[in-house]
């Protein structure tokens, strides 16, 4: 089952070694996205050179020295870790592109050290994907943290530096008072052991209270969840260039939080021994509270990028609440329910950055009728928006239907109702702003013509967004590989 | 005087005297460390504190009716004549003929000898760190020195 | 050879100091070159003891001094004692003080101008004394050492200005206080066993079965008030901040990492040593309970007067403050854990002191300015600096993979073991308390208006624009501020073979 293999390594290690070569083609443009390019098709060859393995039901793991007693910083790869890779680096490649025409679009200072610290975040992503036990995870979660910091306070202005300060304060923050404690805890609890198992890590001598403050620390304590209290990071970090925002914060770095989660139910406590200890209803609570109330925040959200955080909180929050049912459908919902959200909210983030490089407009009260001007763009909104509402024929249908299963399976009908209102919800505050831009007018001026140019962003950004858009598309059509990735993880 | 007072002090204080200068002693110098505000009087207050602690040490190695530790004669020939092999045999010997009541204890007065010396360097520091104090603020009460300190404080 | 290690150690900065006396009237440039080699060959040997002690032939070294013999199964003499623990101490004192003299090659002749070669003499004569203290086995003679590294220290301080002359008068006052409450606790410790060296003492006081004694207690208290004011042990902390703020910035580099280190090497020996785990832990449980929550009140309380201080030396005297706390904390909790991650605290924190106390020289040095708006810009200005800033100040907080997060994680397993979470709330509420203070810093230094730049320019242009960038110290700054840095991050990855060694010796002496 569990195979020694140097290639984990090597696809942790690539976007590192960009880092040097960015560094020194600082001066040549093109040179410089050039060696990100190659890091990233280098990087998802690799994680493609895993995959049969993986479907074979073989772990991959590596090894450096111990750094603790029984705990050596590893890698260790399995279903859930792939799927997550998987989706993480596939849409670097897309993002890469993206920012590229966003970037240049927008004659961006310092974009050196951009490039830098997307790489930087990329391996640490890897790195949690990867991770074989819970201290390597939490190395990386902090590495994340502070090198997505310089991304997020990229403008340097005021407003920038305060987002940044509540970034910063809330991911390292809790990690620090929740999470090292939690997991300090569990090191003694289980005598000197970290490692993801199937089963689990602790026993039930843990006892229901502990348990529940230990399960509670973890999943708050990993805000990049985005579940309330600790949501207002995100929303601030929406300060971030868009590029940034598409792929750090609705990909990369809040489903890292989601994937510390799900791996703190299935691989530290195990989700039998959640239900034998009956803690799972204080999360499912938390997670249901956040849908709801972050919906009803977005809808009053007239920024695009602020609208589209809240929603996010509220996707995630899906996840979280996939994984406390502990049924096997549950479970496969939240794990489909990474990606499937992954290429909706990136298709959303890359159209409202486009919409900013061509027009500059970025409250939704402007877009009315901005569906003449950019068809393509609004198009894979509307594609977007579709796919996290979970209509079909769009890959959200299918995690949303497992998450539903789930509710069903797990009994726990009101929950059901909250996935209902929450879907109805998205309706409301995602699919007026592709109704608007196409079938309204936009506000006319006086003696305006009443033609309207097709102006979009440049082809850099429109590419990204259409394939993503597409992407959701076959994420339906196609959804094989992300149901056996998924499943990996609910089979003994 | 009350008789619960009268035997305090004959059971607690008669037979520990020493140790009850001692512990007075050190309180005044302690009490001269803290709240004196002129740093001449903190220092005085140091000396007899240390000195306190010496006159403990040295008030322990007293002995009743015991006589300054010099031992001559004794043992010493013997010991040249052995080799150094045998030589613990031949200490445990002088300890076996010495009658150790008559002889106060040495060691605390060796002590105190490093310790009057470390009292003596710490005061003679301490006083020529009082005189850059005083050239530099042009006085020695603690209070006027943080005032010139403070800002705004004249200067 | 390798049983002269220790007297050597001592010897070789000894006579450094003499020689730079006499030296520094004919030749005063020569007095760097001479204590960099005295301290370098010292720094080697006591690597060497490391390895030695460490190779398993030898456990403990013991050196008696003058060759006093043994009598009646007691020393007489004195007696140095080298196990792995004060190989290690030893190691990181004399380490640190051969680094720190690499730092002082010009800050000497600007700081302390014309007392060149009495400040090499006293901080070689301060190295001696400190290993003194750690390596000696005998109770009296650990006090006149603590006397000897106090009387040169309050020297090293007063060269600085006139403040630093009153700090230091302050720091005397205290000082005194603290080593003679130590000297009476020896005192009392000697009434009742009739020895001074350590093993014997405790030897005695095993076959009499002294524990219950009032003496006994009265003696440990003393002991540990003494030792406490000296390590600057909240609320005894008072003479800290000043004295190592004002301190020449070569005299605050040296002894801010290492004194009130060195001091609780000193108290975990005593307690482990001399009185033993039973008598400490077990006889009077209200101590340990009692203690802990002082060092919870310490933590709290130096991170928190951290956070007040706008000067950032100010604010690096009272996050050792805290770091105190941490160590005497963790080794009071009833357990191995607790004692072994107090001392693997010892070499990390010194570390990482070490590493931040010469950032800030350097940048106070360069700047002018000891405030913290003295960070704006500095990123760019003086990046390889900020580097070993930053390093240093992610393992104050407490982030992997610097030595500050294992020593965190290690006090706060022994926390949870020991059932005592107000240690565990406090050590994780000065984690967060630290990265506020410096992520504070990092924001000034990295978004903060460079002085005199137009604002359109970008970081990344500095390199067209020279002229932005401060000039960054000469080498004989920057080289000991990366040792430090790189030490931090190597004692980081060393932390499981360290930690297992500092076990393994605190086993040794508990059974």
């Amino acid at each position: 089952m569990t195979e020694f293999s140097f290639i984990p390594l090597f696809t942790w290690i690539v976007s590192l070694l960009a880092v040097p070569g960015i560094l020194l083609f600082r001066k040549r443009p093109d040179a410089r996205e050039g060696i990100t390019f190659l890091a990233a098709f280098l990087k998802l060859g690799m994680i493609f050179m895993m995959l049969p393995l993986i479907r074979e039901g073989k772990i991959l793991c590596f090894k450096f020295g111990e750094i603790l007693p029984g705990i050596p910083i590893e890698f260790r790869v399995d279903g859930l870790g792939m799927l997550f890779a998987l989706v993480a680096s596939s849409l670097w490649i897309l993002t890469t592109l993206y920012s590229l025409g966003y970037m240049r679009g927008l004659k961006e200072h310092d974009q050196t050290r951009f490039f830098v610290c997307f790489a930087l975040s990329l391996s640490a992503t890897i790195g949690v994907a990867f991770a074989g036990n819970l201290l390597t995870l939490y190395i990386f979660y902090e590495i994340l943290s502070l090198s997505t910091y310089p991304l997020v306070t990229h403008h340097g202005d005021k407003e920038a530096r305060s987002g940044g300060r509540t970034y910063l304060s809330h991911l390292l923050g809790t990690s620090v008072a929740f999470v090292l404690p939690a997991m300090i805890y569990c090191y003694w609890k289980s005598g000197g052991d970290l490692n993801f198992t199937d089963g689990s890590l602790l026993s039930t001598n843990i006892g229901s209270d502990a348990g529940l403050i230990v399960l509670l620390a973890f999943t708050l304590g990993f805000a990049k969840s985005g579940l309330m209290p600790f949501h207002s990071w995100l929303p601030n970090a929406m300060v971030a260039p868009t590029p940034v925002s598409a792929l750090l914060h609705a990909v990369a770095v809040v489903k890292v939080g989601v994937f510390c989660v799900l791996r703190v139910f299935t691989g530290v406590f195990g989700t039998d021994l959640i239900a034998e200890l009956d803690i799972a209803a204080v999360i499912s609570y938390v997670a249901a509270f956040t849908i709801i109330v972050s919906s009803l925040i977005a809808l009053t959200q007239d920024n695009l990028k602020r609208r589209l955080a809240f929603s996010t909180i509220g996707q995630l929050a899906y996840i979280v609440l996939g994984v406390s049912f502990l049924t096997s459908n549950g479970v496969t919902g939240s794990a489909m329910h990474i990606a499937t959200h992954a290429f909706g909210k990136i298709t959303l983030f890359f159209c409202a950055g486009a919409i900013f490089v061509a027009t500059g407009k970025k409250y939704v009260s402007q877009m009315v009728g901005l569906g003449r001007q950019m068809p393509v763009t609004m198009l894979a909104f509307l594609f977007g928006s579709l796919s996290i509402i979970g209509l079909p024929p769009f890959g959200g249908a299918w995690s949303k239907w497992y998450l539903f299963l789930g509710a069903l399976e797990a009994d726990q009908l009101a929950m059901a109702v909250v996935l209902i209102i929450s879907s109805i919800l998205n309706i409301a505050y995602l699919l007026p702003i592709p109704i608007n831009a196409f079938f309204r007018r936009p506000p006319q001026e006086d003696g305006q013509a009443e033609t309207i140019e097709i102006k979009e962003a440049p082809m850099a950004c429109v590419v990204p967004l259409s394939i993503t858009a597409v992407g959701g598309l076959l994420l339906f059509l196609f959804p094989e590989l992300g149901f056996e990735l998924a499943q990996l993880l609910t089979k003994k | 005087m009350d008789p619960i007072i009268a035997t305090f002090i004959e059971e607690n204080i008669v037979p520990n005297f020493n140790y009850w200068i001692y512990v007075i002693l050190m309180m005044i110098g302690l009490y001269a460390m803290i709240t004196k505000n002129n740093l001449i009087k903190k220092l005085i207050g140091m000396a007899i504190f240390q000195t306190a602690i010496i006159l403990f040490y040295v008030s322990v190695g007293v002995k009743d009716a015991a006589n300054i530790p010099i031992i001559s004669h004794h043992g010493s020939e013997h010991h040249q004549m052995t080799d150094l092999s045998s030589e613990t045999d031949s200490t445990k010997e002088i300890h076996n003929t010495i009658d150790k009541d008559k002889y106060a204890n040495p060691l605390p007065h060796v002590l105190m000898l490093t310790a009057i010396v470390v009292g003596v360097s710490t005061l003679g520091l301490a006083l020529a760190i009082s005189q850059k104090i005083y050239k530099s603020f042009g006085t020695l009460e603690e209070d006027e020195i943080l005032n010139k300190l403070r800002p705004g404080g004249h200067d | 050879m390798t049983e002269h290690f220790p007297v050597l150690i001592l010897l070789v900065p000894l006579f450094g100091a003499l020689i730079v006396v006499l030296l520094g009237r004919e030749r005063p440039d020569q007095c760097w070159v001479t204590s960099l080699i005295s301290l370098g060959v010292s720094s080697l040997i006591s690597f060497f003891t490391v390895i030695a002690v460490l190779s398993g032939k030898v456990q403990t070294l013991r050196y008696r001094m003058g060759g006093w013999p043994e009598s009646d199964g007691y020393e007489v003499g004195i007696e140095l004692r080298v196990d792995i623990l004060a190989a290690l101490v030893v190691f990181a004192v004399t380490f640190v003080g051969f680094v720190n003299t690499i730092y002082s090659k010009t800050r000497a002749g600007a700081e302390v101008r014309g007392k060149v070669p009495f400040f090499y003499a006293l901080i070689q004569l301060l190295i001696v004394g400190l290993c003194g203290i750690v390596m000696t086995n005998d109770a009296f003679n650990l006090y006149v050492l603590i006397e000897i590294t106090s009387l040169t220290s309050y020297a090293l301080i007063a060269m600085g200005n006139r403040r630093a002359a009153l700090s230091s008068f302050n720091y005397v006052i205290m000082g005194t206080i603290g080593a003679s409450f130590y000297l009476i606790g020896v005192g009392y410790l000697y009434i009742k066993t009739g020895t001074l060296n350590i093993d014997d003492i405790r030897m005695v006081l095993e076959q009499k079965n002294l524990w219950e004694h009032q003496s006994i207690i009265v003696a440990f208290i003393f002991i540990m008030l003494g030792v406490w004011t000296k390590m600057a042990f909240f609320p005894l902390h008072g003479w800290l901040p000043n004295a190592y703020a004002y301190a020449p910035s070569m005299t605050g580099t040296f002894m801010a990492p290492l004194m009130t280190k060195v001091m609780v090497y000193v108290m975990i020996r005593v307690m482990v040593w001399i009185f033993g785990n039973e008598f400490v832990y077990s006889s009077q449980p209200m101590w340990g309970e009692i203690v802990i929550w002082m060092s919870v009140l310490a933590i709290v309380a130096g991170s928190l007067l951290a956070l007040a201080r706008t000067d950032i030396k100010k604010i690096l005297t009272y996050l050792i403050v805290a770091e105190v706390g941490y160590m005497v904390g963790g080794s009071w909790l009833a357990d191995g854990v607790g004692q072994a991650g107090a001392f693997y605290h010892i070499l990390s924190d010194a570390a990482m002191t070490f590493c931040l106390f010469i950032a800030a020289s350097i940048i106070v040095l360069r700047v002018g300015d000891s405030r913290v708006n003295a960070f704006d810009g500095l990123f760019r200005k003086m990046p390889l600096t900020m580097i070993g800033f930053t390093v240093g100040a992610l393992s104050m907080i407490g982030l992997p993979p610097t030595c500050g997060f294992f020593s965190k994680w290690y006090l706060i397993s022994a926390g949870i073991e020991a059932g005592h979470w107000g240690y565990v709330c406090a050590l994780i509420f000065s984690s967060l308390v630290n990265a506020v203070i410096f992520f504070r810093i990092f924001e000034r230094a990295y978004f903060g208006k460079i002085s005199g730049v137009k604002e359109d320019h970008f970081p990344s242009d500095s390199d067209a624009n020279p002229d932005i960038r401060i000039k960054e110290v000469p080498w004989s700054m920057l080289v000991p501020l990366f040792i430090a840095s790189g030490s931090v991050l190597l004692l980081g990855i060393m932390n499981r073979s360290l930690f297992e060694w500092i076990q393994a010796a605190l086993k040794m002496m508990n059974t």
